[in-house]
């Protein structure tokens, strides 16, 4: 999925550790807003979604949307949170884009709190809280420089103001900027799971932060921290903590130390650079919003909530391997799982398929936008020809390709195309000539290790393939050459 | 005539609505030059909406409790289209795009806005003296203020500019302008009546009351007004017990409480009570005392009994609230920024023109209070002050419930004094902030209360009393405040 983002997703000099912990901010897919009964919709005209409530006129007052309260409530159970009675309070600071001149939000007395996320590889990064606020509007500056200093005016579409938000710290567990990835990724699947938020990085509906910080290894302290913002891709994210670290790593080593501080991606440059110092920041001046009740969600609510909640990605992934043995990788049942496709491969499975060549197949050969016309007949169909021998592996990955394309049966498909796989007298002949025409690799291969075994069968088995014209099955040369070696 | 009586003959027939406004639009034109009640008369707007009126009741549809009857409305009541200023410079011009809950109800009850009246500016002050506008003057009495911030209602039912009038009251600003007004004045439990639409000032203390020449007329406003609203969380779901239909049930067997605090000299309190030790708050004046012991007297005479009740934490209400309605001031009062609306200065940046507009928009009160709400919750101090005057209030709230366990409803003063010169309080703002002493609990607790005519002061003008109550008690407070109202008529015994 995701390769090092950059020669300086490298890892940290030895005898350092990275430590991250993230902050989501996570759009609410409710169909009104937070507080107003106005349209929560992405890319409408500017300022047309709007009420006195969400423009803060003087008098209006907010109500909470019930259904957001559940979102947000279901998505915490998902993070395995305590879900409890919350309140509101206003977080006061200045800003154009903000009508209220405050935030309203949850502060010492969040809706969720201490629940955890596990990874696909089986690690867990603990979840503070995730509580409730609302979305700022958005400002766009123009003219002039065009950048907020040195722009000529500044428009301010308030559609996004009120918009529901839960906002998702971690704890500082993450150790790699790739587990801090795979914490995002995790977390995106939970969110379509229990279908809070399509969690869109590039259309700003996911939001992610990265407070970094680095220790020696094997020690417990928390350095100072940087909070890294403007983290607008998964890439950006790996890039960001990884050049954030080393900073950190030389500053250290240098004899200084870190300011805690905001910085920001220049994702262009490849560096953060110093925004907000800490030591100047805002005073909030956080206090109980007495515009709105506290919320008391009953124990009723909550089990509720936990009843409605679908099969979430990391049990999806669990009984998928529980079906499938553990030759499947935990890569890939998470890419089965991310893609939908677990239910489709653990159906065929039960209908008689190979559940380890069909959950490869399935992952490698069915990464297209509609899968819709393969059934778990069809596939268990497909993969019983292959396991038995009567397709090579090349032929079914192709009829796996019509086969979502026009729902047509494989075995009807192969016999149009008269695809069958070499009978293995024929497929020996084969390889007896090429082991002629390499008997130098042949050589190596009879006298190699374990390694240079792999290497050369992989050489010998592509020959045969040239020969074939892709005819051959993979495994059966595998077997043979084997059995040869076995021989001599 | 009362707002009632007009109700009713506009109803009948008997007189039109637009007679009725016109008469008052009169008044207004004669003497609101010289009292100031007003910020703005909807002269026209009054007549065609009587006229409309009118045409209803001749064509016999039905036309509302209130219908003909001329209110007026502070303004800090948003009223669509009709510029709603809350006496600022900051929202001078400003027209709101949609109408108070209570402004809504009020026209489907039948009743005839005829103008927004005069406050302190954002409601904070006890003269109507900081307003941008100019000060408001009482009516009986042009020298000397109309209490505040509900001013300009106050004096508007006062003068007969309008039968009825809609204030706002967070610590005490319909009760006190109405008992020096000589008016009656109600400050409703808190989410009795939407806050919808009501420019805040202190979120959880405001409430929307009405004041009027009478206890029915105060009731039958009530009754348009209160009820629960969607748009308002904070306000309360379920039935009310009508209001008008009971006030002539009179106070046989009622127990009233005369608090102790608010009476030093009252001659029930030390003595053979018992109450001896009691603190009480500073300043209440002897006559205005004596009218409170006048009051316990014809209760008592009406059927009710009395006594002396103590809740020793009513006299750090003042404290407490000036903690606590600063603090939510501070952050209500934060998008007054000349981003989106109202006043705007124009400067270099964004925070340097937000810088000064509230610079040039605020006045002096209003900058003072923010200032005092935003120390008061500064990271450091909150524990110290906001966090402190939260305990007080919950204590509060305890010792008064504790108090409603041994009596119906308590019993004291409204304003410590009668209404005072124009210009003799504005010096110091202490001496200002004392006149809400004896109100401020009822906010604090969210309790209602009411402030009736009761006689008069040493000096011959108007003194209210207040009769306090629990939690959605306004039945039984009006109708205790109708007793009262009755026995100050001249021959009713009480003056």
């Amino acid at each position: 999925m995701s390769a090092a983002g950059s020669v300086r997703e490298q890892a940290l000099p030895a005898g350092w550790e990275l430590v991250v912990g993230l902050e989501v901010h996570v759009e609410l897919s409710t169909a009104t807003k937070l507080f107003c009964g106005c349209a929560n919709r992405f890319g409408d005209e500017p300022n047309t979604n709007v009420c006195p409530v969400c423009l803060g006129l003087p008098g209006s007052l907010p109500v909470a949307n019930a259904s957001a309260v559940e979102s947000a409530m279901s998505l915490g159970r998902a993070l395995g949170c305590e879900v409890r009675g919350a309140v509101f309070a206003r977080k006061n600071y200045f800003y154009p884009d903000m009508p209220k001149d405050y935030q309203i939000s949850q502060y010492d007395q969040p809706t969720n709190i201490d629940g955890r996320l596990e990874l696909p590889d089986g690690r867990t990064v603990g979840i503070e809280r995730a509580h409730i606020e609302e979305d700022t509007g958005k400002t766009t500056h123009i003219g002039g420089g065009g950048r907020i200093h040195d722009a000529d005016h500044a428009l301010v579409d308030y559609n996004r103001a009120g918009v529901p938000l839960v906002e998702i710290v971690s704890r500082p567990d993450i150790r790699t900027a790739e587990e801090a990835r795979a914490f995002v990724r995790e977390l995106r699947a939970i969110l379509l799971a229990v279908g809070a938020s399509d969690a869109r990085m590039e259309e700003g509906s996911m939001r992610v932060d990265a407070n970094v910080s680095v220790r020696p290894a094997g020690s417990d302290e928390l350095r100072t921290r940087c909070e890294i913002k403007n983290l607008s891709s998964l890439r950006s994210l790996g890039r960001a903590i990884a050049y954030e670290a080393q900073r950190h790593v030389g500053l250290w080593s240098g004899g200084e130390r870190p300011r805690q501080e905001t910085r920001h991606w220049d994702e262009a440059n490849g560096r953060t650079t110093p925004g907000r110092s800490k030591e100047d920041a805002d005073d909030y001046r956080y206090f109980q919003d007495p515009d709105l009740v506290p919320l008391s969600p009953t124990p009723e609510v909550v089990a509720a909530i936990d009843a409605a909640l679908p099969p979430l990605p990391a049990a999806r992934r669990a009984a998928l391997i529980e079906d499938c043995g553990a030759e499947l990788s935990a890569v890939d049942a998470a890419v089965l799982v991310e893609r939908d496709q677990d239910a489709l491969v653990r159906a065929a499975v039960a209908a008689g398929a190979p559940p380890a060549l069909t959950a490869t197949r399935v992952c490698n050969d069915l990464a297209v936008e509609d899968w819709s016309k393969v059934t778990p007949q069809l596939l268990a169909e497909l993969m019983a020809m292959e396991s038995a021998g009567q397709v090579t592996a090349t032929q079914a990955k192709q009829l796996m390709a019509e086969m979502a394309d026009s729902g047509e049966a494989p075995a009807a498909i192969a016999e149009r195309r008269g695809f069958k796989a070499m009978a293995t007298d024929d497929l020996d002949t084969i390889l007896q000539r090429v082991i002629a025409d390499n008997g130098d690799a042949w050589d190596r291969y009879c006298a190699g290790d374990e390694n240079e075994r792999k290497k050369l069968a992989g050489f010998l088995t592509g020959q045969v393939m040239r020969a074939t014209r892709g005819q051959a099955d993979g495994s059966a040369v595998n077997r043979l050459l084997q059995e040869k070696v076995d021989r001599n | 005539m009362t707002a009632l009586e007009i109700a009713a003959a506009v109803r009948s027939g008997e007189r039109s609505a637009l007679s009725v406004v016109d008469e008052h639009l009169a008044r207004i034109i004669e003497s609101d030059r010289e009292i100031g009640a007003f910020n703005l008369v909807l002269a026209d707007e009054a007549r065609s909406t009587a006229t409309g009126i009118d045409q209803a009741v001749a064509r016999g549809e039905p036309v509302g409790p209130l219908a003909g009857v001329p209110v007026a409305l502070k303004d800090n009541l948003c009223t669509r289209g009709v510029p709603t200023t809350c006496s600022s410079r900051m929202l001078e011009g400003w027209r709101p795009p949609y109408d108070a809950t209570v402004v809504q109800r009020l026209r489907a009850a039948g009743a005839i806005t005829v103008g927004k009246t005069n406050l302190d500016e954002f409601a904070m002050g006890s003269s109507t003296e900081n307003s941008a506008f100019g000060p408001t003057r009482n009516p009986h009495d042009t020298r000397r203020v109309p209490g505040g911030s509900s001013g300009g209602s106050a004096a508007a039912v006062a003068a007969g500019f309008a039968s009825l009038a809609l204030g706002s009251d967070t610590g005490g600003s319909i009760r006190q302008p109405a008992a020096l007004c000589g008016v009656v004045g109600l400050k409703p439990t808190y989410g009795a009546v939407s806050r919808y639409g009501l420019v805040a000032f202190a979120s959880s203390l405001d409430q929307i009351g009405p004041l009027a020449s009478t206890v029915a007329d105060a009731a039958a406003c009530y009754e348009a007004i209160s009820g629960h609203d969607p748009h308002d969380s904070t306000s309360i779901d379920g039935s009310r017990d009508p209001v008008v239909a009971g006030l002539g049930r009179g106070v046989d067997g009622l127990r009233v409480g005369v608090l102790a605090e608010l009476c030093a000299d009252s001659a029930l309190v030390g003595g053979a009570t018992g109450l001896d030790g009691v603190t009480a708050v500073e300043g209440v004046a002897p006559d205005v005392t004596a009218r409170v012991d006048a009051a316990a007297t014809a209760l008592e005479a009406a059927g009710a009994t009395i006594s002396v009740v103590s809740v020793p934490s009513a006299v750090l209400g003042l404290s407490a609230y000036y903690l606590i309605a600063p603090a939510e001031a501070s952050s209500n009062l934060a998008r007054y920024d000349g981003v989106r609306y109202g006043l705007r200065v124009e400067a270099a940046n964004a925070a340097e023109m937000n810088v000064a507009t509230r610079t040039a928009g605020f006045g002096a009160e209003v900058k003072r209070r923010i200032m005092l709400g935003t120390y008061a919750l500064s990271a450091g101090y909150y524990d110290a002050f906001y966090g402190k005057a939260l305990r007080v209030r919950t204590l509060m709230l305890r010792e008064f419930a504790a108090a409603y366990a041994d009596v119906d409803v308590l019993l004291g003063p409204t304003a410590p004094t009668t209404a005072f010169e124009l210009g003799a309080k504005t010096a110091d703002p202490l001496v200002m902030y004392l006149n809400d002493v004896c109100t401020i609990p009822s906010n604090l607790t969210g309790h209602p209360a009411v402030s009736v005519p009761f006689g008069c002061g040493d000096d011959g003008l108007p003194v209210g009393v207040q009769l306090m109550g629990p939690a959605l008690s306004e039945p039984m407070l009006l109708r205790a405040a109708a007793v009262l109202e009755q026995a100050a008529l001249p021959g009713g015994g009480a003056l």
